[in-house]
């Protein structure tokens, strides 16, 4: 009792020692809020913003009301087209395809490793020390980043002309900036420690990046790589609708067509590739970190 | 003898890159030699594709803007789109996330909507993006459609993964001074994940606003669709400027939910 009396007095002097003598409860009668009436506004200004947008989306948006209403009956008519998957037509020409498309991502993801490692050395500011070069390698991985792998096979295909080498550079430039962006981070995270060690034992550039850089940076190296591999089958499996090779081509095929049992048929083949390929990417990391 | 030959073998050890390194290093090198032939890459190819790249360039170097009217639309209803979509597949993920999170649905609720999450994330979004158009009809609507798939398959996931990480404590006292399920999950469940779920929603807002640029591609509205008609009539300089208008939207999008994430925190 007697505690708990100092207490308050305790915290009433705290609280408010001027009005302490007039009223001795008086302090204890506000009001506890979570937020100041300032973040209070701005939260409500968020949540306005929020509804303002929506409601802004829905009534500008272009829908037309006849599509929206036989939506349900189109959707079951598609359904039905597509079953039973014609499951004949998968061996050779899916197969290929398929083989085609790991091929795309696998090749994209090495070539993309290829140039992203020197742009992450170039953007980790604790390896390169000039500040114009770090912000240029920044650049180039915002801009791999901003463009997405689509619109880079369309360029390569405006490049190379339709065929797998517009995918295998697709999937290249798009992984450049994800690639590069987070071996720049791993990068940056690396110890000092081990480096100036190695420097002041006399190694060389490439002694210290190999011996005291790489062994540091290399879990998160091979976390990428599986991660960006595993984007990359996802990926490479919509390139051919753009002409870029892989499994793309012929679901574009088919359902220009309007072969519907052969489209179920490749939806199937790419996501039990994808399935697959997840699978064993989760078990490749938690055998490798 | 053995103490001296493991001495001097001792000192070259931490140096040497391991077998495995080397072995890894031989198949990847192996592996290339094989692909690369099998997807038709030669050096003629590609030398004659350096030249055309050059030519490309060329053609798309002063950047034609003045069908700016035709830019403007397409980004207008790429931001639509995405707007909505986020907004929906929030909306879906929020129950979806709760279901399937292990510690909160007995495992015949929790088990087939990860399901139904994994087939919503295993799917590109382009080609969820074909399939509805080819159901509800060329424009935005189809667009909107294909996003929620791709929200619900993301943040649901993410929701499910930070719902099972909550300390269940405030959850037992809660339920234990008597409160329903919904009190449950308002005052014991949402304080706890609310700033993470604020996150993943405007990643997923952001990654819908590149994704929203592209769906057009295949015809489910926004920009993409006018980025292919310039593709395909080989308007290489308007191409150009679409694509720095999405390069400025994206990136403009990136600064504001950044500074919203600060606030946040």
């Amino acid at each position: 009792m007697t505690g708990a009396t100092t207490a308050t007095a305790a915290a009433t002097g705290n609280a408010a020692p001027a009005r302490a003598g007039a009223d001795p409860m008086r302090p204890l009668d506000r009001e506890w809020s979570r937020f100041t009436p300032r973040q209070r506004l701005a939260r409500w200004l968020v949540w306005l913003g929020v509804v303002a947008a929506v409601a802004w989306a829905v009534r500008s948006i272009d829908i037309i009301p006849e599509f929206l209403a036989d939506a349900p009956a189109q959707m079951a008519d598609l359904l039905v087209r597509m079953w039973p998957p014609d499951l004949a037509h998968y061996y050779p020409e899916v197969h290929t395809a398929l083989v085609e498309t790991l091929h795309i991502a696998t090749l994209g993801t090495i070539l993309a490793f290829f140039l992203a490692v020197p742009v992450a050395l170039l953007a980790a500011r604790n390896i390169c020390h000039i500040a114009p070069l770090n912000w240029l390698a920044q650049l180039v991985l915002v801009a791999s980043r901003s463009v997405n792998s689509l619109v880079w096979a369309l360029i390569f295909v405006a490049v190379f002309g339709p065929g797998a080498a517009a995918g295998v550079f697709a999937i290249a430039f798009r992984s450049i900036g994800f690639v590069g962006k987070l071996l720049a981070e791993a990068l940056e995270e690396a110890s000092p420690g081990p480096v100036e060690a190695l420097r002041a034992a006399g190694a060389g550039w490439g002694a210290t990046m190999l011996k005291a850089v790489w062994p540091q940076v290399r879990p998160a190296f091979w976390g990428i790589a599986l991660f960006r591999w595993d984007i990359n089958v996802r990926e490479s499996a919509v390139l051919g609708l753009v002409g870029a090779g892989g499994i793309g081509v012929v679901l574009n095929d088919a359902i220009d067509f309007f072969q519907w049992d052969r489209v179920a048929t490749v939806l199937l083949a790419i996501l039990a590739v994808v399935l697959v390929a997840e699978v064993v990417v989760n078990r490749i990391r938690g055998r490798l970190i | 003898m053995s103490a001296s030959g493991h001495a001097a073998a001792a000192p070259r050890r931490p140096f040497a890159p391991s077998w495995g390194f080397r072995l890894g290093m031989l198949a990847l090198v192996a592996y290339t030699a094989y692909a690369v032939p099998q997807l038709g890459l030669s050096w003629e190819r590609l030398a004659v594709g350096f030249g055309e790249a050059g030519r490309f360039l060329a053609r798309m170097v002063p950047p034609n803007f003045t069908r700016w009217e035709l830019l403007v639309e397409g980004l207008v209803e790429s931001l639509q789109i995405a707007v909505l979509a986020s907004a929906i597949g929030i909306a879906l993920s929020l129950p979806l996330g709760v279901l399937a999170a292990r510690n909160l649905a007995p495992w015949w609720i929790n088990a087939p909507v990860r399901g139904v999450i994994a087939i919503c994330r295993s799917l590109h979004y382009v080609i969820v993006a074909i399939l509805f158009v080819k159901a509800i009809g060329f424009g935005a609507l189809a667009g909107v459609a294909a996003l929620v798939v791709a929200s619900v398959g993301f943040i649901a996931k993410l929701f499910a993964e930070a719902l099972e990480e909550i300390s269940m404590k405030p959850v037992e006292a809660v339920r234990a001074a008597g409160a329903g399920t919904m009190a449950v999950l308002i005052y014991a469940v949402l304080p706890q994940v609310a700033s993470r779920f604020v996150g993943f929603c405007l990643y997923q807002l952001d990654s819908n606003l590149r994704n929203s640029t592209l769906v057009g591609i295949v015809g489910a509205g926004g920009i993409g669709g006018t980025l292919f008609a310039a593709f395909k009539r080989f308007d290489y300089d308007f191409v150009s400027a679409i694509l720095i208008a999405i390069i400025a939207m994206i990136f403009l999008a990136e600064l504001v939910s950044g500074r919203v994430r600060a606030a946040l925190r």
